[in-house]
């Protein structure tokens, strides 16, 4: 996992891992970490070769707790496992991220 | 994909999966603390229970359970990957196997024996567990998924040609291996997912949330022609802890209602989820939600009819869905086509195919030679055109059963490992030239032969490491597996850097055993091929000769039963290297014709260096002894004419074809040389069998029939015939015995 903070509070997290079930209590725990301290949350997710239900749901529990708390997240770059994984659950248009590989899916970048 | 298909690709999955443990676990003994290896290993036990479960293999899954608690305790490093525990972990992984080979295979319950072996291996995998709380394994029944059954009040159907599948998946799936997202692509080989809804509103509070618990919901549409059962199958073995609605096309609106009943969701939201998903028009959702309000209330005919009436409202659905679903279709296709890539073909099919191509090289031959009887330019050139496609043709189907012989060299990885272990040596395997192709029932009628001569090497050829340390070699033995095109043949090399071969010892063994006299002077190379004759293979031999010598005798059939060679070259104290040579298939081959009076012969053309034509004066010596100067060159000469007994009149002039057979060269005296001829090889018959010199016979163009020459055969009985002539001559020529 790489971090980057800029000054105006947001913060760039690029997920070097797989996002499994394998990965998955230590990725909750750095996600939640980093959001309560930042304004704006940008996850990276073009290194991530592999991802299974258990890592989707932390997405959602991520998006979701950033909604709650008025909190900009979004996803980019998403990798062609990840992008397989929102596809086939239907939930690219709930994250609301413009997909590089379907946008004619209409997608529209929503912030809250 | 029929479930039997999908099987197939379980079975085949799971035998990479397997080989991938297998290598993960040899990996592991030279790096015990590597994480990247153990999370490997891990996996695969992991996928396997899971795709198993799928498919509802409750044995598969049950001791794949415990075998991957004691993995996942190794990789959360509260224990060591010992050297017991890895071969535990070992037959663990063939148990497995050979579990997964009877549920695919057999599709029933595996014998006793190989159950009473997954008790013993299940016992003492307890022992790695005891201190962990690990749940005991899944049990396999399979309660049938709920079926929601149709109301006799008799409300209308809807219009909805989907089936709707309706998924609470239990909190625990993910643990037990099991990933909805397998399920889901299941699914879509059954059909089409129209739309789906995920629903996430059971995911806890962050605080609560625990990350390896399943929180997840689902609402399908899905287009199939499936049957109820099959689509249950699919969810068959989380069943038991999921909720799962299947209601097929047109179900009736009261099973809706009741569908949404037993649901944990707001009926409102559900209700809009089916309308968006198509399920339900809105129309129907109205009547719907009215009917749950009145359930127990007489419906009035005027309402029913108006609900059927409804058109389905494509407005109500939200652009995002259809290109959602549009882009889901989008993806579909493009798996498809990916899977397309490989197509799994009958080995008989293929056969056929062969044996026919076969048929039209000999049709495109029989063509040829009257196009050349007409001599008509035009005709002439049109086969010339045709023939060259016949030869493409053939080449492709013949490369159709080639594979790489590295997959049979990776199998000796575990064999290596397994015996030296057993016998205390540490031997290290290099592996080269495992992309080297060659045929498929070459390859698998070569295990065996190999096998043995990489026992043999292990077990006699490498000294035991005290022995080693004395000699001064490094305590780690090599043996190297090898393989390489060399002239139309494909070569493999067994090398070990063992003790060698003791010649005087094999040569005393030799004369024991009556196959020389103690007179005859032998080269070191002709002494060591010794070893390949049966009287050299007696139980007494192993501790004399340091084994080499047991049951060489059959590899030697073996091989020489694939149109092979093998040979032998060793160095007392450095090592010993055997090489076979076979050719790279076994039904058709590139020919050279010769005529020798009225017959014809077929020369393996890769066997071919040259052609000369003899001059008087060396045919009026040939007439005194059997071999030619070639350019300062000893080189035998065999007379066909002699050896086949042709009877008739000499010709007026004579040519030699020199042929070369590992490393052995050899004049072929014939009377004609016809040239390049592509031809099919067809076996003889039994009867022909001991014939020496041939190895079969084909059929040519104008319906005659050419034997096809065995050019290691008559290399090595000029050879014979040359050293009977030439003993003091002999061991100035070199034997070029390849070496690597």
């Amino acid at each position: 996992m790489r971090v980057q903070t800029k000054g105006s509070g947001l913060c760039k997290l690029t997920v070097e891992d797989e996002m499994t079930i394998y990965t998955a209590v230590k990725l909750k725990e750095t996600l939640m970490e980093h959001l309560q301290r930042c304004s704006e949350l940008e996850i990276d997710l073009s290194q991530v070769d592999e991802m299974d239900t258990a890592g989707f749901q932390l997405l959602l529990l991520a998006k979701r707790e950033a909604m709650q708390a008025n909190k900009a997240l979004c996803l980019v770059s998403h990798s062609r496992a990840t992008l397989e994984v929102l596809d086939l659950y239907n939930m690219a248009a709930y994250f609301g991220d413009p997909l590089v590989l379907s946008e004619q899916g209409g997608t529209k970048e929503t912030r809250p | 994909m029929t479930m039997e298909q999908a099987k197939q690709t379980f079975l085949e999955e799971s035998r990479e999966l397997l080989q991938e443990m297998e290598d993960a676990l040899l990996a592991l003994e030279d790096e015990p603390a590597d994480t990247e290896i153990v999370n490997a290993l891990f996996r695969a036990a992991h996928t396997i229970k899971g795709s198993g479960g799928v498919f509802g293999f409750a044995v598969v899954v049950g001791f794949t359970h415990v075998v991957e608690s004691v993995l996942g305790r190794v990789r959360d490093g509260e224990m060591p990957i010992t050297e017991a525990l890895s071969a535990l972990l070992l037959r663990c992984r063939d148990h497995m196997g050979q579990l997964v080979e009877h549920a695919v295979v057999d599709g029933g319950e595996p014998g006793p024996e190989v159950l009473a072996e997954g008790q013993t291996l299940l016992e003492q995998l307890a022992s790695y567990l005891q201190s962990s709380g690990a749940s005991p394994p899944a049990e396999g029944g399979m309660p049938v998924a709920q079926e929601a059954e149709a109301s006799a009040t008799g409300s209308l159907p809807v219009e909805s040609d989907t089936w709707h599948i309706s998924l609470r998946f239990g909190q625990d799936v993910l643990r037990n291996g099991m990933d909805p997202l397998s399920f889901l692509r299941y699914l879509t080989t059954l059909g089409e997912i129209v739309s789906l809804t995920t629903l996430h509103e059971a995911l806890p509070a962050a605080g609560e949330m625990d990350p390896e618990r399943c929180y997840l919901g689902f609402e399908i549409d899905f287009k199939s022609e499936a049957d109820k059962a099959a689509i249950e199958g699919v969810f068959g073995f989380v069943a038991d802890d999921s909720q799962i609605h299947i209601l097929p096309p047109h179900s009736r609106i009261v099973q809706y209602v009741e569908m949404i009943e037993g649901l944990p969701e707001d009926p409102l939201r559900l209700g809009e989820m089916l309308v968006k998903g198509g399920a339900l028009t809105e129309r129907e959702l109205t009547e719907a939600l009215a009917l749950q309000a009145r359930l127990n209330a007489d419906q009035g005919e005027e309402q029913r009819r108006r609900v059927g009436e409804v058109l389905v409202d494509q407005g109500v659905v939200q652009p995002q869905v259809i290109n959602a679903a549009l882009n889901k279709q989008q993806q579909i296709k493009e798996y498809k086509a990916q899977q397309s890539k490989f197509v799994r073909v009958d080995t008989d099919k293929l056969g056929q195919l062969i044996n026919l191509v076969g048929e039209l090289v000999i049709a495109s031959a029989n063509t040829h030679l009257l196009a050349q009887r007409f001599a008509d330019a035009g005709l002439l050139e049109s086969v010339s055109v045709f023939s060259h496609l016949v030869e493409e043709i053939r080449d492709s189907a013949l490369q159709l059963r080639m594979v790489q012989i590295g997959e049979t060299f990776n199998r000796f990885k575990r064999v290596v490992h397994d015996v030296s272990r057993e016998l205390g040596k540490d031997i290290e395997l290099l592996l080269s030239g495992g992309d080297t192709e060659l045929d498929k029932a070459v390859v698998e009628r070569l295990g065996d032969p190999l096998m043995h001569l990489v026992r043999n090497a292990i077990d006699h050829g490498i000294e035991p490491a005290e022995r080693r340390r004395a000699v001064g070699k490094p305590e780690q033995g090599m043996l190297r597996l090898n393989a390489y095109h060399d002239s139309g043949s494909i070569v493999i090399e067994v090398a070990d850097d063992g003790g060698g071969i003791d010649r005087d010892k094999v040569f005393d063994k030799a004369v024991r055993a009556g196959l020389v006299s103690p007179q005859q002077s032998l080269s070191d190379h002709e002494v060591f091929r010794l070893i390949f004759e049966p009287g050299l293979s007696t139980a007494s031999a192993v501790t004399d000769l340091s084994g080499r010598g047991v049951g060489m005798d059959v590899v030697k059939r073996a091989i020489e039963g694939l149109r092979g060679s093998i040979d032998v070259d060793s160095q007392l104290g450095v090592g010993t290297t055997l090489t076979i040579r076979l050719p790279l298939t076994l039904a058709i081959i590139d020919g050279f014709l010769v005529g020798v009076g009225n017959a014809s012969y077929v020369v393996p053309l890769d066997t071919v260096v040259e052609c000369l034509e003899l001059s008087e004066q060396e045919r009026q010596e040939t007439q005194r002894h059997h071999y030619i100067n070639l350019r300062g060159e000893v080189l035998p000469l065999l007379s066909l004419r002699t050896l086949f007994h042709e009877n008739t009149k000499k010709s007026q002039r004579e040519n030699v074809v020199v042929v070369q057979y590992a490393g052995q060269k050899a004049g072929l005296l014939v009377d004609e040389l016809h040239g390049e001829f592509h031809t099919v090889i067809k076996p003889l018959g039994d009867v022909f069998k001991r014939l020496s010199g041939i190895s079969g016979a084909t059929i040519l163009g104008s319906g005659e029939v050419a034997l096809i020459l065995d050019v290691q055969a008559l290399t090595q009985q000029a050879e014979m015939q040359k050293s009977a002539e030439h003993p003091i001559r002999h061991s100035e020529l070199p034997h070029s015995i390849p070496t690597p």
